[in-house]
């Protein structure tokens, strides 16, 4: 088998259009400000951005983490498409690229939002987690079996990284800041699916069931459409959509 | 001055912080947890394999129990482990299992029935136990007799981090986001806190706090080619250091593990290999069997890393325009197994790679991986020198990995560290030795150092840089202080890091503004990290031996007489430039397991004077208390069940060992 780690390098010269703004300095306006750099091989959004950092400008703000599309750090707005940046190779890109924060987020700096604050808001709120920890559940025993394609299914819901990407890409929630998300509906799907949470519909329907949850989505479905873990948004909110209407009706 | 005062100070936000967070917090403690980023973006998210616990649910997996994860893990370890707390942990590690699946963790479950795995490149039928169904699977890893590695797909990091981040929101435990420890508050002999530096603002707040527990994570960004996550960089080990105090157990004791994809060295899980996946070279010669006829690509990490190397020397590497490598082939997984039980490996190698490892082969090559060091513990995870400090998790050393760990007992070790220090920790606060009668002028004078530190950064017209500083450092590491090491490599790594170290005390930024500030940042923590990297390889010039992962080509023998003992390295004066080594004897004659081959890996090494005498009582004792059941005969051997917190004692009940 032959094989090659990554194709010829190109020698494209890039512009890096970003957005930028430090809403803690009073002298400073917000501003797109615009860099150049020889694309290399292989190169990703993490690779350019720490580029620039170093070689152009060293104040530039922005958030990794992993590096590798799993911790979430890095949503930003690429070519007006939110994203995760650090798996987005420019080889993709043109040779002109504007990045922005994402919005519906508090601005820290530059491509750096706290997305931190707003996911804490979003689980205070909808209280994801499980419930019945019976804290007398004996820890010496066998655990409680579960059918494993139940588990596979949750974990399908569970594997939301909580990036923000798809609440910057929804028209709700740019209009009703305290619009749950895509983020929390699919969190509300995933504890009902889950035996070991004891809340009925009637406990998400209180949480969810008006216009801040899932009655406020417009079905417009650019979350699903961004997602970067490729979560099923879209047929899940639809699902909780008639299930809570029911449970509203009832 | 501005400050915060907590009972309990948990720096860091992963899965060991947190877990020790919730424990202290169920115990009526105060709790504030400090990160640096949201908690479930810390780097314990990334962990994809799993983690390890002898459930033995499924059929491969019969027959284990703590006894067999014990020996797999004193064996991984090279003898470099403390015994005692080997046995705390794996005691608790089907206990930390069972919590998680109660806190909603979707665990992989048993499916009854037969089912096709590959097993050493074949198609094996296995066959799950009816009383098995829907309870938590297991897979196999590497340097383990059993398959005991309880997984989520291939999330399990993040299932895992998600439930108890969600648990902490639960117990309502504030989590400061963004802030910084940059400093722990001490008087010598006690710690009371940090200062903390906000990350957004600039601001800085001493934290006082009863007990103060270090839960950092790994310090892998001293290393140029490295699969852990960015903010990786070793701070938790370096405010130990800097405390003049308290003591970083064996630095040199560094993973390297077999595939970081190359060349971003992202990592591709050891559940691949685990799954039945396979190495190869540039002629796609399978050469794993040549080096390691029983264990093969499963030989635990040190053993297989050393193996890729070699195998790259002899010039069998794969060649591309950014140097050598091997190929992992998990295209004989089939395309269903590949996309249900390794998708981020998938995604990892889509957007990476631009590749389908369902068809096509991962160009792999080892990375740093791991740091078995840390801050030197006992077994309550309180510093053997600093009272009041605390750590849990990769960045401590209580020593359950000695000089290498296997791969799924770090995720369990966070959770079980977590609980056991947890309940430890509120125990501390709750006798005298917690009272808290901290005298404000530390506070301030503590606050003033950083302020000063900070400014000096900023106005003091130094004319280094910190990223090309940072930058040398790491290529140093990695050239130097990696898979294989010499004494000259590690002698000249140790000048060119002292020579870093003194230029880091010059270091001048081009921006200079207090808030949020990335220069300002990488400027600090490279001051740090140098520190940290020079224990690394000042320990390593040291041990003149070879165990687990620190392999000396000039000293290629485990030197059980000369070395079996814990390095200890501490930072005197801030004017040093070399940390000051001492060491700390393992005693033979306490081992439940006494030094012998692991099994895999090199057979050759120097016995310790007390091995024997050990060995023959051990077999004695054996004999002698064999009408008993295994717990008794351990018992006999090396009690320790009086050393766990009594909230979690008591057997652990499985299929074949039912509890009435
Ligand atoms: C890619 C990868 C895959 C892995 N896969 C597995 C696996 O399958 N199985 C397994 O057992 N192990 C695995 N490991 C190892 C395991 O994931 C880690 O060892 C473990 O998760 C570390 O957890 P922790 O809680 O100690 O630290 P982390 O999760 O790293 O958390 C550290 C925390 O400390 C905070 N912090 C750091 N410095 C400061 C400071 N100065 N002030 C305030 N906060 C600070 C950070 O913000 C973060 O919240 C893997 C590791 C990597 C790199």
């Amino acid at each position: 088998m032959n094989q090659t780690t990554t194709e010829p390098g190109s020698t494209r010269t890039l512009r890096f259009h970003v957005l930028r703004h430090d809403p803690r300095d009073a002298a400073s306006v917000p501003r797109t400000e615009t860099f150049e750099l020889e694309e290399a091989a292989g190169m990703t959004l993490f690779i350019a951005l720490g580029e620039i950092r170093e070689r152009l400008d060293p104040s530039l703000a922005f958030d990794f983490v992993c590096r590798a599309g799993i911790c979430g750090s890095c949503g930003m707005v690429i070519n007006g498409r939110p994203g995760l940046a650090c798996r987005t190779l420019t080889r993709d890109l043109p040779t002109d690229i504007t990045l922005a924060p994402l919005p519906a987020f508090e601005l820290i700096a530059d491509l750096s939002v706290d997305t931190g604050k707003w996911m804490r808001g979003m689980s205070e709120r909808l209280e994801t987690w499980i419930h019945e920890v019976s804290p007398d559940v004996d820890l010496g025993r066998i655990e409680a079996p579960m059918d494993p394609d139940l588990a596979d299914r949750i974990y399908e819901l569970d594997r939301c990284i909580e990036c923000g990407c798809c609440v910057a890409a929804c028209g709700t929630a740019r209009m009703r800041k305290d619009f749950v998300g895509a983020v929390g509906l699919n969190k509300i799907a995933r504890f009902a699916l889950d035996p070991r949470d004891p809340r009925k519909d009637e406990d998400y329907y209180e949480l969810v069931g008006n216009d801040e949850g899932v009655f406020g989505c417009m079905t417009l479905l650019g979350c699903h459409d961004v997602c970067p873990k490729n979560l099923p948004l879209q047929t899940q909110i639809a699902f909780l959509r008639r299930r809570m209407a029911r449970t509203g009706v009832g | 001055m501005k400050v915060v005062y907590t009972d309990v100070l948990v720096i860091g936000g992963g899965l060991a912080g947190l877990r020790v967070a919730i424990g202290a917090r169920r115990r009526g403690h105060d709790v504030t947890v400090l990160s640096l980023v949201p908690p479930k973006r810390s780097h314990s998210a990334a962990a994809q394999g799993g983690m390890q616990a002898s459930l033995g649910n499924v059929a491969k997996g019969q027959g284990d129990n703590e006894d067999v994860h014990f020996e797999d893990t004193v064996k991984g370890s090279d003898w470099g482990a403390d015994q005692r707390v080997v046995r705390m942990f794996v005691d608790t590690a089907p206990k930390a299992v069972r919590e998680l699946a109660a806190w909603g963790v979707p665990w992989s479950r048993v499916r009854e029935g037969d089912r096709t795995v590959i097993i050493n490149g074949q198609p094996v039928t296995l066959t799950e136990r009816a009383e098995a169904h829907g309870l938590v699977a297991q897979r196999d890893f590497g340097g383990t007799k059993k398959w005991r590695t309880c997984y989520v797909s291939d999330g399990t990091g993040h299932a895992m981090l998600f439930a108890v981040g969600d648990q902490a929101i639960a117990h309502g435990v504030p989590v400061h986001e963004r802030k910084e420890a940059l400093a722990l508050i001490h008087d010598g002999s006690r710690c009371y806190g940090a200062v903390v530096r906000d990350l957004v603002t600039g601001e800085l707040v001493a934290y006082a706090a009863r007990a103060t527990c270090i839960a950092t994570g790994g310090a892998g960004r001293v290393y140029r080619v490295t699969t852990n996550a960015v903010i990786c960089e070793g701070i938790g080990s370096a405010l130990a250091l800097e405390t003049g105090v308290a003591t970083l157990g064996n630095m040199e004791a560094v993973q390297f593990h077999p595939t970081g994809i190359f060349p971003a060295g992202i990592l591709v899980t050891e559940g691949c290999r685990g799954d039945g996946g396979l190495l190869r070279d540039a002629n796609g010669h399978r050469f794993m069997p040549d080096y390691e006829p029983e264990k093969k690509e499963l030989a635990s990490r040190d053993v297989v890393s050393r193996r890729m190397e070699e195998h790259i020397r002899k010039g069998h590497g794969a060649k591309s325009r950014f140097g050598e490598h091997l190929w992992l082939d998990i295209t004989l997984l089939g395309r269903k197994h590949i996309e249900h039980n390794l998708r981020e490996v998938k995604e990892i190698c889509q957007s990476f790679l631009g590749i389908d490892p369902a068809e096509q082969w991962i160009a792999v090559r080892p990375a740093q991986h791991y740091t078995m060091g840390g801050v030197r513990t006992d077994h309550t995870g309180q510093s053997t020198t600093l009272r009041g400090l605390f750590a849990a998790g990769e960045a401590a050393c209580w020593d359950m990995h000695g000089f290498n760990r296997l791969g799924g007992n770090s995720v369990a070790e966070t959770v079980v560290a977590g609980m056991l220090v947890g309940e430890f920790i509120a125990d501390f606060c709750e006798s005298p030795a917690g009272d808290l009668d901290i005298p404000t002028v530390l506070l301030r004078e503590a606050l003033r150092v950083e302020r000063d530190r900070l400014d000096s950064l900023l106005q003091g017209g130094g004319t280094e840089s910190a990223d090309a500083l940072k930058a040398s450092m790491q290529q140093l590491m990695t050239d130097r202080v990696g898979i294989f090491r010499t004494g000259a490599d590690l002698e000249a790594a140790v000048s060119g890091l002292q020579e870093l170290l003194l230029r880091s005390r010059n270091i001048g930024l081009r921006h200079r503004k207090d808030g949020p500030n990335p220069e300002l940042v990488t400027a600090y923590r490279t001051q740090k990290m140098l520190k940290v990297a020079l224990c690394i390889a000042s320990g390593a010039l040291a041990r003149t031996e070879s165990r687990g992962a620190h392999f000396r080509e000039d000293y290629p023998r485990r030197d059980d007489a000369g070395w079996l003992r814990r390095t200890l390295a501490t930072w005197r004066d801030p004017a040093d430039t070399l940390p000051t080594l001492a060491y700390e004897p393992l005693d033979v004659m306490t081992m439940e397991l006494p030094p012998g081959w692991r099994g895999y890996g090199a057979r050759d090494y120097v016995d310790h004077p007390d091995t024997a005498r050990r060995a023959a009582e051990v077999q004695a004792l054996r004999e002698r208390a064999a009408q008993g059941d295994r717990h008794s005969v351990q018992a006999a051997l090396m009690p320790y069940e009086h050393l766990l917190p009594a909230a979690f004692r008591g057997r652990n009940e499985r299929i074949d060992e039912r509890q009435a």
